[in-house]
């Protein structure tokens, strides 16, 4: 119950900062808007090839949108030596990072909640699939990618070049879990094959890669 | 400097025992063993190739182990975890260059046997992303600050074998389910012949000799460069008590 106390103050006060300023959630949203339009000008799609990529589109917009806000997401610790009053304080360190991780998580499905609407538009689509099951694919993949990118974030806090360095890292990794995202949701707007193989894979990262993040958050927190 | 001195001699010898082993593969490889009935002299880059892929494979576990011990080791015996952390790099950039030799000479036989350099096939995507997993983990230790590189390597070391196991199991659905081009669709070690054996286990005995060598070599290196960097680290400190007194 503690725990969960912990986990809230924290998101609490990631929703509140960026209420205040909006920065993260205006530049993913801007930069998302503009991966769509100038793959939308590239391929010139018709409509059943636009079905084709739209998935694959829609996933690479929202990787490189919340890859430019993740890194800010920490930098803000920084400032005024926030972070290292967060490494002395006796809050279990893994809460910090849920709690970042899931701040995270509410600003990227905003972003895609706005950017739906213009997909279906720009795109033409209308899913072939059983298209409620987007309502359990967006959620997952997007947990994977904000995840992971919290924990490499944080990871690359102190680098040289971090602004480099979290792509570098975290699309390797993230692969399996792109493949799964692109190909579930791929699955859904063209009913030619069956995602569930594809949502399994998704619960399955997650599971491994939540798991990880939480026992190692501590390591890469104080890792000086 | 005498542990160093007999370092340097049984290096030399197994310097020596390596490249004898290897001209001797070699020669299987090349002379002794018979050409292949379908795909003629080509099919010789197996020799070759097909070592290089399964010591890839193999290396990526002691960079692993080498990790996870550093961070059991990093409160406990930090002189330990140094050299967890010295076989870790190690191995890890011997997994580069084995990877690298396996996708290239896969990709020049691609060429000549599918006419394609390279296709998206399980094994050839496999070994594409362990690849790029290794370089992000050299560029993570290139790019991050001394002091914390050895701790976030483990981490990420730990991060990507968590991937490989995913990544090997997603790429083989995906193909499954957007069929590959029929160009070649059977398994390249099943049709190898029993005179073709020994030039294969020899191949494989030399290359991992000489990947071991490579390995001892580079993990010398870097306990160097740690104690180089611990003396200077030590002078540093007896420099400013010096100068406060």
């Amino acid at each position: 119950m503690n725990y969960v106390r912990h986990v809230w103050n924290h998101l609490r006060k990631d929703l509140q900062l960026e209420w205040r300023s909006r920065d993260s959630i205006n530049g993913m949203l801007f930069f998302s808007l503009l991966v769509v339009v100038v793959f939308s000008l590239a391929f010139d799609p018709t409509e059943e090839m636009s079905r084709q990529i739209a998935g694959g589109i829609l996933w690479v917009a929202l990787l490189f949108a919340a890859t430019t806000a993740l890194n800010q997401s920490w930098t803000r610790e920084l400032r005024n030596h926030v972070l290292e009053a967060q490494r002395m304080s006796s809050a279990p360190a893994s809460a910090l990072f849920l709690g970042k991780a899931l701040a995270n998580l509410l600003f990227v499905v905003l972003v895609e909640a706005v950017l739906a609407p213009l997909f279906i538009v720009f795109y033409n689509l209308h899913a072939l699939g059983q298209g409620w099951l987007l309502w359990i694919v967006m959620p997952l993949g997007t947990w994977a990618l904000v995840c992971n990118g919290t924990f490499f974030a944080a990871l690359g806090l102190r680098t040289r070049n971090r602004e480099l360095l979290l792509p570098l890292i975290l699309f390797p990794i993230s692969i399996p879990a792109l493949l799964g995202m692109i190909q579930a949701t791929s699955a859904i707007l063209t009913g030619e094959f069956e995602p569930g193989i594809w949502i399994r894979l998704l619960i399955a990262y997650n599971l491994a890669f939540t798991t990880a993040c939480l026992l190692l958050f501590e390591t890469v927190l104080n890792s000086e | 400097m005498e542990r160093s001195r007999s370092f340097v001699y049984i290096a030399a010898g197994w310097l020596l025992l390596t490249l004898g082993m290897i001209v001797y593969a070699t020669r299987l490889a090349l002379v002794v063993a018979p050409t292949d009935a379908l795909q003629g002299n080509v099919f010789r880059i197996f020799f070759y190739h097909v070592p290089h892929s399964m010591l890839s494979l193999l290396f990526p576990y002691i960079n692993l182990v080498g990790s996870v011990l550093f961070l059991y080791w990093k409160r406990r015996d930090p002189l330990k975890a140094m050299s967890a952390d010295a076989l870790a790099i190690a191995s890890a950039e011997v997994t580069l260059v084995y990877a690298t030799i396996c996708l290239v000479t896969g990709m020049i036989w691609g060429r000549v046997a599918w006419g394609i350099w390279w296709t998206w096939d399980p094994r050839l995507t496999s070994m594409l992303v362990l690849w790029l997993l290794y370089v992000s983990y050299l560029m993570l230790r290139k790019l991050s600050s001394t002091g914390q590189t050895q701790t976030l390597a483990a981490v990420l070391s730990i991060f990507a074998g968590i991937d490989v196991p995913i990544v090997y199991k997603s790429i083989s659905w995906w193909r499954t389910q957007h069929p590959a081009p029929v160009f070649f669709s059977s398994d390249p070690d099943a049709g190898v012949d029993k005179s073709m054996m020994p030039a294969f286990i020899a191949n494989i005995i030399a290359w991992a000799m000489w990947g071991l060598l490579m390995l001892a070599i580079r993990y010398a290196l870097e306990r160097r460069r740690q104690e180089r960097e611990q003396n200077a680290a030590l002078k540093a400190i007896e420099d400013s008590l010096e100068f406060t007194r």
